[in-house]
């Protein structure tokens, strides 16, 4: 199998779906000659034209209300917010429109559309070009939101996300862009939206993370490793709808149970996993369920050290790991 | 005036239907059987001016909660109607999940749309991309009061339809209130007509009490669309002549001899006295077509009435696409 990095696999996913079915095209802002600023759609351009790869105003509301309509009338929009920040000008499209068409039209109407945005800290975007927004759309019934971590995922979900009747929410973590490398199969294959994936099996204690965060966790994993501490880690993908049965079956075979994630910690996604086991998997526990997330401070700081401050990392994850493993 | 006497006469029929249909609304309201009613009445010109401009079914709509008499001309029942206004299962936009006038016709390529206004301009553009791509011969009509033009969301979708040169016409009806404020309140400019220079699309105003008038500059704006000379702006001056919804007293912000006095130009006397004039209409058929039309619309009230609500349960779905047959099982 071939090796590539994340942002490949997730143009090579676009690419495919591009040729498959001609009513995919892609809107956002500087996705046609300049392939994307982080090059998502490098070379989509020349190769679909720009009927296919369309250069939007600089708006945001307007590329989400635009895909909207367009998916509507029967069409498979991918529409790119340059960076999740960027999003919430478009959140009232998002949650009241496209979440609610299908309920609300009692299935006369259905939003076939995939948002695809970059999220995530570390790379010195400060407060605006930094931030995880995942649990603003984690809440609303109508969307599906997913999170890859790795190269085979990415492109898997991003097939699926395209081909689901319902809009999806795709988050990529851009801090592993081109850091995050793995295999993607050759030839033709998707990857469900739905079920998250135990991507390291262990028995000593169950993480649960996501895009960059379940890269770290699976490093900080080895590092624990060595010290005899055997984590399971688990791979959300999917954060909604919930894959219960996965995070359950975890916490019963380990009895402990950290979610990680980069996004502040009051009211994110962290709290629903733990809900999810304080309400099912109550009589599994050894141990109180733990959440390492960033601080509840309104962004990502963008002087270094306020960013290292802010920022979980390998380190910060087994140094969680290894304190609710010796409870 | 070059439509044909019968279409003239269906024209009229389609505004004189929506009035009563509306004013048996509010009689409804008043008996206690439906709980909440947004009226058309003042728009039935701009309206049936605008939907007899597209080729009904066949071009899509966009349309806002008062766009009954384009609902009507597009081929909503008035039983339909009355069944969204008292929450039954029959009710085609929403299956009594939306509140009343937030319509939705699949069958006739009516979207559904959500009560902030101006949410359904984008997708008016959207869909105007998307016949655009498919290469098809397609329009969109697409529609909101003056004050939804204030909206962010109207700016964006009159903004991209412009530079993507897609095949809309945006008709803002401004019927000189957006609850209780006036366009002043709303607009620095004197029309909103004027906003369309800003945006680089042809922008018109024309009188939105006469339906012939509307007809003609929905037809231009329309021809131009479907020949792939992208989007048009069209202000259509009413006056709303009922308060803003039943939950609204326009006491409180206007005077009785205001609404006197608009109530001269009322579209539908302005309609009756165009077709008299041109001696399409008399006064004996309009008595006969008036009580056609009030017979129709009580026996819509009596459907209704005997249709069945939803079960509670229908209330889980459908929540996503794959629940769509779930739904439909549950009706069954």
């Amino acid at each position: 199998m071939p090796e590539m990095t994340l942002i490949e696999a997730i143009r090579q996913g676009m690419d495919e779906e591009l040729e498959r079915d001609k009513d995919v095209f892609i809107i956002g802002e500087d996705v046609g000659k300049r392939g994307g600023v982080f090059r998502a759609t490098m070379g989509l351009f020349e190769k679909y034209g720009p009927q296919r790869v369309i250069d939007s105003p600089l708006a945001e509301l307007g590329i989400v209300g635009t895909g909207i309509g367009a998916a509507l009338y029967g069409m498979r929009p991918i529409c790119e917010i340059q960076f999740a920040d960027f999003i919430y000008p478009a959140f009232n499209q998002i949650v009241n429109e496209a979440a609610k068409m299908c309920y609300r039209s009692n299935g006369d109407w259905t939003v076939p559309m995939t948002i695809r945005a970059p999220y995530g800290g570390g790379i010195g975007g400060g407060l605006y070009h930094s931030q995880s927004v995942e649990a603003s759309f984690t809440h609303i019934p109508g969307l599906k939101v997913v999170v890859p971590s790795n190269p085979r995922d990415a492109k898997g979900l991003l097939k699926s996300a395209v081909r689901d009747p319902n809009p999806v929410l795709y988050f990529e973590p851009k801090k592993g862009y081109r850091l995050i490398k793995g295999e993607v199969p050759e030839g033709e294959y998707t990857v469900p939206i739905g079920p998250a994936q135990v991507s390291r099996p262990g028995k000593d204690l169950s993480v649960f993370a996501y895009g960059m965060m379940h890269y770290y966790t699976l490093q900080a994993a080895e590092k624990v490793a060595a010290e005899g501490i055997d984590a399971e880690v688990v791979d959300l993908r999917t954060l909604y709808p919930v894959d219960r049965e996965t995070i359950l079956a975890s916490v019963r075979k380990t009895g402990k149970a950290l979610i990680v994630h980069e996004d502040n910690l009051t009211g994110g996604y962290g709290a629903e996993v733990a809900a999810t086991i304080a309400e099912w998997g109550f009589q599994d526990l050894d141990a109180p369920v733990r959440r390492l997330a960033a601080p509840d401070v309104p962004g990502v700081p963008f002087s270094h050290p306020m960013q290292d401050w802010f920022m979980p990392n390998p380190d910060k994850i087994a140094a969680a790991i290894r304190d609710l493993a010796s409870f | 005036m070059d439509l044909a006497q019968d279409v003239q006469l269906e024209m009229f029929r389609a505004m004189l239907l929506s009035r009563r249909l509306d004013e048996r609304a509010w009689v409804l309201h008043r008996q206690g059987k439906i709980a909440f009613h947004i009226s058309g009445i003042g728009h039935e010109a701009a309206q049936v001016g605008a939907v007899f401009a597209i080729r009904r079914g066949y071009d899509w709509v966009s349309p806002y909660y008062r766009d009954l008499a384009i609902l009507l001309a597009v081929g909503m029942t008035p039983a339909e109607f009355v069944m969204g206004m008292m929450g039954k299962r029959g009710d085609p936009t929403s299956g009594g999940r939306q509140m009343p006038s937030h319509w939705s016709l699949k069958r006739a390529n009516v979207i559904s749309h959500s009560a902030p206004v101006a949410t359904q301009s984008p997708h008016a553009t959207g869909i105007g991309l998307a016949i655009k791509l498919r290469g098809d011969d397609r329009v969109v009509l697409t529609t909101v009061g003056e004050g939804a033009t204030s909206q962010g969301e109207w700016y964006e979708a009159v903004n991209f339809a412009a530079v993507l040169q897609v095949p809309v016409v945006f008709v803002v009806q401004n019927n000189m209130y957006a609850i209780s404020e006036t366009p002043d309140m709303q607009m620095a400019i004197k029309s909103v007509a004027e906003k369309a220079c800003g945006l680089g699309v042809p922008g018109i105003s024309v009188d939105g009490t006469d339906v012939f008038a509307v007809y003609r500059a929905c037809q231009e704006a329309v021809d131009r669309a479907r020949q792939g000379g992208g989007p048009s702006l069209i202000e259509a001056r009413t006056y709303r002549m009922t308060p803003h919804s039943s939950d609204d007293d326009d006491r409180t912000y206007r005077s009785r001899e205001e609404v006197e006095e608009h109530k001269k130009s009322d579209p539908v006397l302005v309609a009756k006295r165009q077709l008299e004039e041109r001696a399409i209409l008399t006064e004996k058929a309009y008595a006969e077509m008036d009580a056609q039309i009030k017979a129709e619309v009580e026996e819509a009230v009596r459907q209704a009435e005997q249709a069945p609500y939803p079960e509670a349960e229908e209330a889980l779905h459908p929540v996503y696409a794959e629940e769509i047959r779930l739904a439909e099982a549950s009706h069954a």
